[in-house]
């Protein structure tokens, strides 16, 4: 696949007549150092395109900084509170800079496991059947009752993560009744509210969803083949976890990922750039786990290792996405 | 799963390290984990991190000392910025007997191998004499560092019980005597006597000629890391383990903590056949240490009065202890910590049920930092215990950072009540769990 040559957008871009492009990176929460890395990333494949590329935290300096250098636009490349959560997008949309990525009110939405995984039912696509609790009901009720209670209604294995946030942070797979209790503190201390999922075996793939000119683009599924499971250390640490990209499946079944990304993609409004955690079950079924608004870009990462087998070298297509969010229609 | 849906001509993927299977066995350790990533908040102003350890440089005459390195580079530029001998250089090795013999270390300069750090003193004397499966005995808990460079070299580190007046020598007896009847040797006592990092104890001058003995009987070589020695809070220093028996005592020294970390000098001094191994070792893993920085400690201690900022120091870190503990019995009373008497550390043990690594994301949300217990130990020992160090946060950020986390340890109370669970050991204990040196 070819990427489009640069245009009068990308001019603008890295004329030195606008301000350049700033990346946010870091921020407060649990993710900072995926941010910081992600961040990293994506300024010097912009750099290597041509942009102007500035790089600044999240701090009480920012809006000093954005005051003064006057970006053309602001790609917050943040995961974790705050910057998915659409209040960041907040503020910058009152400073009255263009971005990259979704909106502060999509975000929040979908920054929500559970409402963006109601979205996601009511628009036709499967996700693991779930309860969503919060920490207050727990102590309200009686813990091991509900413990009891959603064994009974779900059954096992179940997956427990907290509502909001990513990188596995705080999830845990609960195989047996007695790992619920460990797994729910686990949880609770990453937020006051869980969601608790029955678990779908099958073969995990991840779908990176573009924005470009062209329209929505669905760059090949990355297959996640690991021993255990999944967690923080599997994700950033090369080596335990092996990668198939396109993953190992056959047309029929890579176009109906595909097309679950998406729409999941649609049916929540984002934009830009998103990617969709699937398992594709026993009987061919897709249901999706997650849909990140700001999916992680760091050299681990599965996006960047979906645009490299869809053919795009990095600083291609993250121009790209700087100029479809510079974009006059945008 | 479903084999319709499968394409099954392609049997391996990426692992995104082609050199994977390649690697050495002692490199299991060492990756990225999840408690080290919340570290990375810990270095934002926001944060209280008494996490870290880096000591208050903030404290030192920065102008005073900006002059005298000035001076060294145009005076002795040619030398500083050269190769230099292998064991360090001699005039800094003459004034090291000066800074030990105030705990009555009786060195000679032949003695004394000036190092990257104390660390890598640490890395060459366990090169020398261990072997893979070879057995250390060490404190419960130790240093993480320590514990680092044992893994790296395959060793098996055996805890042994720690008290208020530091190893307790029955103890130790028993383990070496057990050891001994497994048929296992341990080649190597590892223990920090002063201020230990990270149980704030210190070694009893009583016990001190006690656990020597007992070493000497089993034939165990002592390795007496000490470089919190010179920052004790009440009394002179105390002695040396070395300055009771020079022959079965290795003793690692540091201008870390005294002067600055940022040179990167320490020392070892040992016996002299031991000596001879370890410039040799040093020689084939770095050929020599910085010049330069050897020069600049030895022109800070020949041209400072290094006794009174060590003074300083002392009443500095003193006032931070105080704040530490008294934040701690004001807010978190269902704790129990020791007091120390010099250091940086207070070893606190949590409320009942309490799990200090399962607990950090809440602390990081509440913008405090610590180091859970498990990185103390070797074997997933001392979830129940955190590290918090008072060198780098003033006394009010102190007290704020124990606040938070008193708000911290009482929600996790409440939810390990809700849900009946416990401090569980570390199911890895090969993880690299404490911040890196440069976050406090």
């Amino acid at each position: 696949m070819t990427a489009p040559a640069p245009d009068a957008a990308t001019t603008t871009v890295s004329s030195g007549t606008v301000g350049p492009v700033v990346i946010l990176a870091g921020g407060l929460s649990h993710e900072r150092d995926v941010s910081v890395r992600s961040g990293r990333r994506v300024a010097d494949a912009l750099r290597e395109a041509g942009v102007e590329v500035q790089v600044h935290d999240v701090d009480a300096d920012l809006l000093r900084f954005l005051r003064e250098t006057e970006p053309a636009l602001v790609w917050p490349v943040l995961h974790g509170a705050s910057g998915e959560d659409g209040s960041l997008q907040d503020v910058l949309a009152l400073v009255g800079v263009p971005t990259v990525g979704t909106g502060p009110r999509r975000s929040r939405q979908a920054w929500s496991k559970p409402v963006a995984k109601a979205e996601l039912l009511q628009g036709g696509i499967s996700t693991p059947d779930y309860v969503t609790l919060p920490q207050a009901l727990f102590r309200d009720l009686g813990a091991q009752t509900i413990l009891d209670m959603i064994v009974e209604r779900l059954g096992l294995p179940l997956v427990v993560k907290p509502v909001q946030g990513g990188s596995a942070l705080g999830v845990t797979r609960v195989d047996e009744a007695s790992q619920f209790p460990r797994a729910m503190v686990d949880c609770f201390s990453y937020g006051d509210t869980a969601l608790i999922e029955r678990a779908v075996d099958g073969i995990e793939v991840a779908v990176s969803v573009i924005d470009g000119p062209d329209g929505l683009e669905a760059l090949p599924a990355v297959e996640i083949v690991t021993s255990g499971s999944y967690d923080y250390d599997a994700r950033y640490n090369p080596g335990p976890v092996e990668y198939f990209t396109p993953a190992r499946l056959d047309a029929e079944a890579s176009a109906r990922v595909a097309d679950v990304a998406l729409r999941a993609h649609e049916i929540l409004g984002l934009k830009h750039l998103s990617r969709t955690d699937i398992i594709l079950d026993a009987e061919g079924t897709p249901h999706v786990l997650e849909v990140n608004v700001s999916p992680g870009l760091t050299e681990t990462s599965l996006l960047p290792q979906a645009a490299a087998a869809a053919g795009y070298e990095l600083p291609t297509l993250y121009r790209r996405i700087v100029e479809h969010a510079l974009a006059p229609t945008h | 799963m479903t084999e319709q849906n499968r394409l099954t001509e392609q049997t391996s993927g990426t692992r995104l390290d082609p050199w994977f299977g390649a690697y050495a066995e002692r490199t299991r350790g060492m990756r990225a984990s999840e408690i080290r990533a919340l570290f990375s908040v810990a270095n934002r102003p926001e944060v209280v991190s008494l996490a870290g350890g880096m000591p208050f440089i903030e404290g030192l005459p920065l102008d005073v000392i900006g002059e005298a390195m000035d001076r060294l580079i145009r005076t002795r530029g040619t030398r500083a910025l050269q190769y230099g001998s292998g064991q360090g250089e001699e005039s800094l090795r003459e004034r090291i007997t000066e800074v030990v013999a105030m705990e009555g270390v009786e060195a000679h300069p032949d003695d004394i191998t000036v190092t990257t750090g104390s660390q890598q003193a640490l890395d060459l004397v366990t090169r020398i004499f261990i072997d893979p499966g070879d057995v250390i005995v060490a404190e419960a808990p130790s240093y993480v560092g320590a514990l680092g460079v044992f893994r790296s070299y395959q060793a098996d580190v055996v805890h042994v019980e720690l008290d208020a007046d530091g190893l307790v020598p029955a103890a130790l007896e028993a383990t070496l005597s057990r050891l001994a009847a497994e048929g296992r040797r341990a080649k190597m006592l590892y223990t920090i006597p002063n201020f230990h990092n990270p149980a704030g104890v210190t070694m009893s001058v009583e016990r001190r000629p006690q656990i020597l003995e007992i070493c000497r009987r089993h034939g165990v070589l002592v390795v007496e890391d000490n470089p919190y020695g010179l920052l004790g809070f009440e009394d002179d220093p105390y002695p040396a383990l070395r300055s009771y028996d020079a022959d079965g005592v290795i003793y690692l020294g540091s201008f870390s903590k005294t002067f600055a970390p940022g040179y990167r000098v320490g020392f070892v001094i040992a016996p002299h056949a031991v000596r001879e191994k370890l410039v040799l070792a040093s020689e084939s893993a770095i050929l020599s240490p910085s010049n330069a920085s050897q020069l600049a400690v030895e022109t800070y201690l020949d041209t400072c009065d290094w006794r009174a900022q060590i003074k300083d120091y002392r009443e500095m870190y003193r006032e931070r202890r105080d704040a530490l503990v008294g934040a701690l019995a004001e807010h978190i009373p269902a704790a129990s910590w020791n007091v120390p008497v010099g250091g940086f550390f207070v070893w606190v043990k949590l409320p009942e049920g309490l799990d200090a690594k399962s607990m950090l994301p809440r602390a990081v949300t509440e913008r405090v930092a610590y180091v859970p217990g498990t990185a103390f130990y070797f074997d997933g020992q001392g979830s129940d215990h955190m590290r918090l160090s008072f060198c780098f946060p003033t006394p009010d950020r102190i007290r704020e950072g124990v606040r938070r986390l008193a708000t911290v340890v009482n929600a996790e109370s409440e939810l390990v009540q809700l849900f009946g669970t416990t401090a569980q050991p570390d199911d890895d204990p090969t993880d690299v769990e404490i911040p890196s040196p440069d976050l406090a």
